[in-house]
């Protein structure tokens, strides 16, 4: 077991103009799970195999515990990693994929088998022992990469999107079953995905990246209530933030025809007439009263049973702003009538208009 | 069928959906029936000749001489003189079971060599990055341009005297090297094409196997060992039956470089037919005896060899 440490790890790419990776500064405490999550593109799986050693540091430096591995190779580094279409090897049984790693570090074969068949049982693979990869099917052969990396007992486990390649359904079990696994063994993970929902479910903390720098990092409550910047309001939970350009007034923001209060603390941050805010689509209500909150006209409403959501546009100062609301499941305003939004007081977050990072205090939790 | 049989399990959810699709349109083209009439009349005009042979061989040398071979079902005369011939070493002056035992001495050396070295070599250019790899590699792809007849009397001085374009770089083979030199010409001439063949099926192989193993802890050693060998056998395997049967059936090479202890059964075929090509009539007889191994070589390994030239194909 062992802390993980991105020093102002950069990756550049060769011929590329802009690092894919900037300056990551990360720390991961022993036995965490952290989650990188981003959209595509914005450096998470290459700061994964620049911790895996599968990437070149260009800058900064990386430590497992206290051990400086910058420059060591991968198989001196004592990780395991699980990949996205998990990388079995296609010519071993179950058993061979996960006694690999034993057998080149030299294990005697009976205490290879020992821990192979130690994590099979953990993993239900017990009766696949001696069935190569193609005879299994895509969720068995998951937890045939999960045991590969789990019988090395390493210090770190690494783990590249390994629920993509699985369907929706056996996505969330296994999402679970991961994080409480995780959780048994105690070892530290870091977890790559572009599910934010998968991030929320499973992770300790939480590090939000885009285009190659760190946005913000914190747990999954964090984040979800006290986002730093407009990209990660927008980025986590989902359906995503109503982020609105709005005007500022004498101590609120302008919502339609309400003024939501605001501390004076928060405006005073900034210059600018107008500013960014951010409410979530269960910080919304319908209200009855004529002469309060923003007038919307209903696009269309989805039904999930308990809840529905409210898609609608608004004409804010002359721009139109869509805007999704959580609503009753059963009783709900219907496609094309037009209604009255209110925001909840509280629930709002504030951000600059140019620079677009936080200026309100946190909601109060 | 294909090599993607042994790749699948990982590789499916990535595979690109067309190249299967095509694959199997094609398959389904190639199975229809007049696809199959054709190939089957294709088939029958290939094979003709070679029927031909074999019921000359069973001929007496006047019908061979005087009338066609077709005329033996009809007129009967069959006989086996032709075989015992060839085996007879008073008739034919040349030792066909000497022949035999030579060309196995130099075909198998002759079919490993190359493999084993270009082996090494396509997973250095597929898997290891080197300055200069791109480069090398369209040099060694550019000397398949080079003809055979050209590198003959270079090859030549090179073993007899240890010299290239005129400069002593080894020590020469000498006159007692036995069978060292047509194995390295063997080699020589073959190691282009089968790197360039194996290079393309090993660089196919999936990235994430080999970064997989990495931090499983295998070295480039174990990683060629471990996780290439096993799955480029198709390629080897079918690789090494082409290589086996184009060094079995040489004639040029073996009438340069080797002595007269030490021909295949093809120089002694040529041999045998005599000066005069008075033993003419005893050589599709011979030929026969000499396929028989080159044959039980085929019918072996067909498995791997039709599979090998699909995985080439599709590229895994």
């Amino acid at each position: 077991m062992a802390s993980v440490t991105f020093d102002n790890a950069t990756r550049m790419y060769p011929g590329g103009t802009r690092a894919a990776v900037d300056k990551l500064n990360l720390e991961v405490a022993d036995g965490e799970f952290l989650v990188l999550v981003g959209p595509s593109g914005c450096g998470k799986s290459t700061s994964l195999r620049m911790l895996a050693g599968l990437e070149e540091v260009n800058d900064g430096r990386i430590l497992i515990g206290d051990r400086d591995v910058t420059d060591i190779p991968p198989k001196d580094r004592d990780i395991a990693m699980v990949f996205q279409n998990y990388a079995l090897y296609p010519h071993m049984t179950v058993a061979e994929n996960m006694g690999f790693a034993l057998k080149i570090a030299g294990v005697s074969k009976d205490e290879r088998a020992a821990r192979v068949l130690e994590a099979a049982k953990l993993l239900d693979l017990e009766d696949y022992l001696t069935r190569k990869p193609k005879a299994l099917s895509g969720g068995q052969r998951q937890r045939v990469a999960m045991g590969r990396a789990i019988v090395r007992q390493p210090q770190v486990f690494l783990m590249d999107e390994p629920l993509s390649n699985l369907d929706a359904k056996l996505r969330v079990q296994t999402r679970t079953q991961i994080a409480s696994l995780q959780r048994r063994l105690g070892v530290t993970t870091v977890y790559v995905t572009h599910d934010q929902t998968e991030a929320l479910t499973m992770g300790d903390r939480i590090a939000v990246l885009k285009d190659g720098l760190l946005q913000q990092v914190g747990t999954p409550r964090d984040l979800y209530e006290r986002p730093e910047n407009v990209f990660v309001a927008g980025f986590i939970g989902s359906p995503a933030m109503n982020l609105l350009q709005v005007g500022l007034a004498d101590g609120g923001v302008q919502f339609g025809q309400s003024v939501v209060p605001v501390e004076r603390e928060t405006i005073a941050q900034t210059t600018a007439s107008t500013a960014t805010i951010g409410v979530r689509p269960e910080d919304i209500r319908v209200t009855e009263d004529p002469n309060a909150g923003l007038a919307v006209t209903v696009d269309l409403v989805e039904e999930l049973g308990a809840d529905g959501y409210l898609y609608g546009h608004a004409d804010i100062n002359g721009v139109r702003t869509d805007l999704v609301a959580r609503v009753d499941g059963r009783i709900h305003p219907y496609a094309g009538e037009t209604v009255r939004l209110e925001v909840l007081p509280n629930h709002l977050h504030v951000f600059d208009v140019e620079s677009g990072l936080r200026l309100s205090k946190p909601v109060t939790l | 069928m294909t090599a993607s049989t042994v790749l699948d399990p990982n590789t499916r959810p990535n595979l690109p959906p067309e190249k299967p699709r095509t694959l199997d349109r094609v398959r389904e083209k190639l199975s229809s029936k007049t696809a199959t009439i054709a190939a089957l009349l294709i088939a029958i005009l290939w094979t003709l000749p070679t029927l031909g042979l074999l019921v000359s061989s069973f001929r007496t040398p006047d019908a061979v001489a005087t009338s066609g071979w077709w005329t033996a079902f009809t007129d009967g005369g069959l006989t086996l003189d032709n075989y015992e011939a060839i085996f007879d070493p008073t008739r034919v002056y040349v030792n066909i079971g000497e022949g035999l035992l030579n060309s196995l001495a130099i075909t198998i050396p002759g079919a490993i060599l190359p493999l084993g070295l270009a082996l090494l070599a396509a997973y250095a250019f597929a898997w290891i990055p080197f300055r200069g790899r791109n480069w090398i590699f369209i040099g060694i792809f550019a000397l398949q341009i080079v003809p055979i007849q050209m590198v003959m009397v270079p090859l030549l001085r090179l073993f007899s005297s240890g010299e290239i374009f005129g400069t002593v770089v080894v020590r020469p083979l000498g006159g007692d090297s036995g069978f060292a030199s047509i194995w390295l010409a063997h080699t020589i001439l073959a190691l282009p094409l089968t790197i360039f063949l194996l290079h393309n099926f090993i660089a196919s192989l999936p990235n994430d196997l080999f970064e997989a193993a990495r931090i499983d802890g295998a070295g480039h050693g174990q990683i060629f060992l471990r996780i290439v060998l096993p799955l480029a056998m198709p390629a080897i395997a079918s690789i090494a039956i082409f290589q086996f049967l184009w060094v079995w059936n040489d004639l040029l090479i073996a009438l340069v470089f080797s002595s007269s202890d030490q021909n295949p059964i093809t120089v002694m075929l040529t041999n045998m037919v005599g000066t005069q090509g008075q033993n003419t009539f005893l050589l599709s007889a011979a030929a026969f005896i000499s396929i028989i191994i080159p044959l039980l070589v085929f019918l072996g390994l067909q498995r791997y060899f039709v599979r090998g030239l699909l995985a080439g194909a599709t590229k895994g």
